[in-house]
């Protein structure tokens, strides 16, 4: 009581004296691997509702790609993936809530931009997921490629990247269209499911997700082919704190150097027993990795066991029996072909 | 400052200066003083805090990004513009959009405000009804459900393929409303000018009859006179260019509709829902506006045998204005800010376009701070202008 007195009249004394460098109120970047382990949970800012990504389920329980990377982070930290709060963010909120300090770590489909990087005060980890700006279109329609949307009314939501990749893709052709921006995605893909628009964009791998949970008839709307932009999807952290940066980035190789060295969460058990250096190194038989990012040693081994390697992760939510089946194409390991690349954890 | 205290001062010998010190009228200054400091500091703080944090976390700042390029198109424009054009070019597009809506949609809603308000306190017992049904409805209903309920509607509609013909004038679809248009002619603008001319001399000439009134009692009826003024001389320009009647008519073509123009489906669900919401509002402001003018003025005015019309004109209106302005100003300050609810349904309005250049400049505490301000001066305007004709109708002391 009387403490507050004293820092109320000392914040008033150096108000009214106008002392510019009194202690202000600061949205610290600070030591966020200390405050998540104080919280006890990782706070992170996933998509409201992209089916495959992030989306509640009929339980309310999230679930999604992302989600599981979220999850991942959880298991590194605490060694119990359950420790998550999902913060649904629309693509307005994401960036100010990063900024903030109101999420921990931003996992909503955000393309990595250098202007995002710089401007925006974030940093991002290796990408997740790799895609590309892509068009669902009606099939009635009569729309085979990009040339074919001259003059079409297309959907999209604001803020994003896409916006911006579509008048470039279109000024470049010589062609026109009317954008109908619209930020709630409800709202948005009820625009195109009713008519409003001839064309939905979003990333190539959302669309999938709309087509089968959206729309009344999926064999009715396909997407056009090509790719028409690069989409590198990361998650992102506040610059200024190096090894919150650390830990994320390092979450994300794990995933990629398990499926690498043929960890899944089937058998590491029995790998962790693998007279192979590399697997004793990523499950910390040996070595001292944990210590060095300030987690447990056995952080891999919980990521491995409790949530998956990548391939486990992306299999679960865009695998030939998941709704919004993908192929992995630029989402494959380097060995096969791709483009995820774990730098070696040494 | 601390001279100013004046338990200190208080202690000093001269006699003259503690009487200033403990006087009213020298307290009222310090503590006013003091007041405005305060808040010119605290203010300060609070900008000085953010800038800080946002350098802390190499966030950019500043009002730079105004002038980069947008990058970004916009699908309802009034003036030119490109994804080429600046932020700033950008966020200039959607306040016209802003003010082209808020306005469309004040004179809807007092259209169909004053007519329902008068319905109220109307004799015939089914149209009263009527008007009070709707006003409880439209105002009870909270308007950004009104504003997508009639989105949901527009968008129902046939799609340009099977469009609603409207006798070959123009087409209803999902796309909205395409109808023919006179094809833009040099005679437009003298067309318009004489319209404005017209004006003008119609209120002279009202003035003028008004000060013959007054002279000599004898009354100019200036219906017909001023009517002819204002629709015959447009329309005398319009024959001396030649008549020209080159009409563009809507055709199918593509994805839509060439040539006409076209009033998008998010400007009118986005104008319906606004100005019925606030029509319902005004509406009450009309009845209590009519109903507090004391029935014996109109009695008075009916016993020398005053004409309905000039009973409404000049006795009940001039003072049911009184009490109808004030309150009245304040619904279309809430109808212009309510045109924000544009975001939900995606027309492309200030705060639409704020949220992109937010977006994708990261720059939020700038950009919102940009359309508070547009905001507070739009509603300001409005108050002023609403203020200064409450002034010109209200009561005169002589």
């Amino acid at each position: 009581m009387i403490k507050t007195k004293v820092v109320g009249l000392s914040v008033m004394a150096s108000l009214m004296l106008g002392v510019a460098g009194a202690p202000v109120a600061r949205a610290d970047s600070g030591d966020t691997l200390a405050a998540v382990k104080t919280r006890g949970e990782v706070l992170c800012g996933v998509h409201p509702a992209r089916h495959g990504f992030a989306a509640p389920d009929s339980l309310g329980k999230w679930s999604g790609f992302e989600v599981d990377f979220c999850h991942a982070i959880a298991a590194a930290v605490f060694g119990d993936a359950s420790k998550v709060r999902f913060v649904a963010l629309s693509s307005q909120q994401r960036f100010p809530a990063i900024q903030s300090g109101e999420v921990d770590v931003l996992a909503r489909n955000v393309t990595a931009t250098l202007s995002r990087d710089t401007a925006l005060g974030l940093n991002f980890a290796p990408p997740v997921f790799y895609t590309g700006t892509g068009f669902l279109v009606r099939k009635d329609d009569g729309i085979a490629k990009i040339e074919d949307l001259d003059g079409a009314a297309i959907c999209m939501a604001p803020g994003s990247t896409t916006e911006r990749n579509v008048a470039r893709i279109f000024a470049a052709r010589g062609l026109t269209y009317t954008p109908v921006v619209i930020e709630n995605n409800k709202q948005l893909v009820d625009a195109y499911v009713t008519g409003r628009c001839d064309a939905l964009t979003k990333d190539k791998a959302a669309l999938p997700g709309v087509r089968a949970f959206d729309t009344e008839d999926p064999s009715a709307h396909i997407m056009l082919p090509g790719i028409y932009s690069k989409e590198p999807l990361a998650m992102a952290v506040r610059q200024g704190d190096d090894n919150w940066y650390d830990l994320v980035t390092w979450v994300t190789y794990a995933t990629f150097n398990a499926e690498e060295l043929g960890v899944n969460q089937d058998n590491v058990d029995e790998m962790k027993n693998s007279e192979d250096p590399d697997i004793q190194t990523l499950l910390g038989v040996i070595g001292d990795n944990g210590a060095k990012l300030g987690i447990d040693n056995s952080w891999v081994y919980a990521i491995v066991k409790q949530v998956g390697n990548y391939k486990d992760i992306y299999m679960r939510h865009f695998g030939p029996y998941s709704p919004v089946a993908l192929d992995r194409d630029q989402n494959a390991l380097w060995t096969e072909g791709g483009l995820l690349y774990g730098f070696p954890m040494q | 400052m601390t001279d100013a205290s004046p338990g200190r001062s208080g202690a000093r010998p001269a006699r003259n200066l503690k009487d200033i010190l403990y006087s009213e009228s020298f307290r009222t200054v310090i503590y006013q003083v003091a007041l405005a400091a305060g808040v010119v500091l605290v203010g300060f703080y609070l900008y000085q805090n953010v800038i800080d944090n946002l350098s802390r976390q190499n966030i950019a700042t500043g009002f730079g990004f105004l002038d980069q390029v947008a990058q970004f198109e916009i699908g309802e424009t009034l003036i030119a513009y490109s994804s080429r054009d600046t932020y700033g070019r950008a966020l200039l597009v959607g306040l016209i959009n802003t003010l082209t809506v808020s306005a469309a949609g004040i004179v809807v809603a007092t259209v169909i405000g004053f007519s329902v308000g008068i319905a109220r306190v109307s004799t015939n017992w089914l149209l009263q009804r009527i008007a009070t049904a709707y006003v409880e409805i439209v105002r009870n209903i909270p308007v950004i459900l009104q504003v997508i309920f009639w989105a949901a509607v527009i968008r129902n509609l046939p799609a340009p393929r099977q469009a609603i013909d409207l006798w070959g004038l123009g087409f209803l679809s999902n796309r909205g409303l395409t109808f023919a248009m006179p094809v833009a002619d040099a005679a437009h603008v003298w067309m318009l000018a004489a319209l404005v001319t017209g004006i003008v001399l119609a209120a002279a000439a009202s003035h003028l009859a008004k000060r013959h009134r007054e002279a000599t009692g004898r009354y100019v009826d200036m219906l017909w006179p001023s009517i002819a003024l204002i629709a015959g001389l447009p329309l005398l320009v319009w024959l001396v260019f030649g008549a020209p009647h080159a009409i563009s008519y809507p055709q199918r073509q593509g994805f839509n509709f060439a040539g006409g123009a076209t009033i998008s489906p998010e400007f009118v669900a986005l104008m319906a829902g606004i100005s019925l919401y606030s029509s319902g509002f005004i509406a009450e402001i009309v009845r209590a506006g009519i109903q507090a003018t004391p029935r014996g003025q109109v009695e008075a005015a009916r016993s020398i045998a005053l004409r309905p019309r000039f009973i409404l004109r000049y006795v009940v209106l001039p003072q049911a204005l009184r009490v109808i302005v004030p309150p009245l100003t304040s619904q279309y300050v809430s109808l212009i800010k309510n045109s924000s609810i544009a975001v939900v349904i995606g027309y492309p309005d200030l705060v639409n376009i704020g949220n992109t250049v937010m977006n994708q400049t990261g720059q939020a505490v700038e950009a919102i701070a940009v359309m508070m301000m547009v905001y507070l001066i739009i509603s300001v305007v409005t108050s002023l202008l609403m203020n200064a004709y409450n002034r010109l109708v209200a009561i005169k002391e002589r």
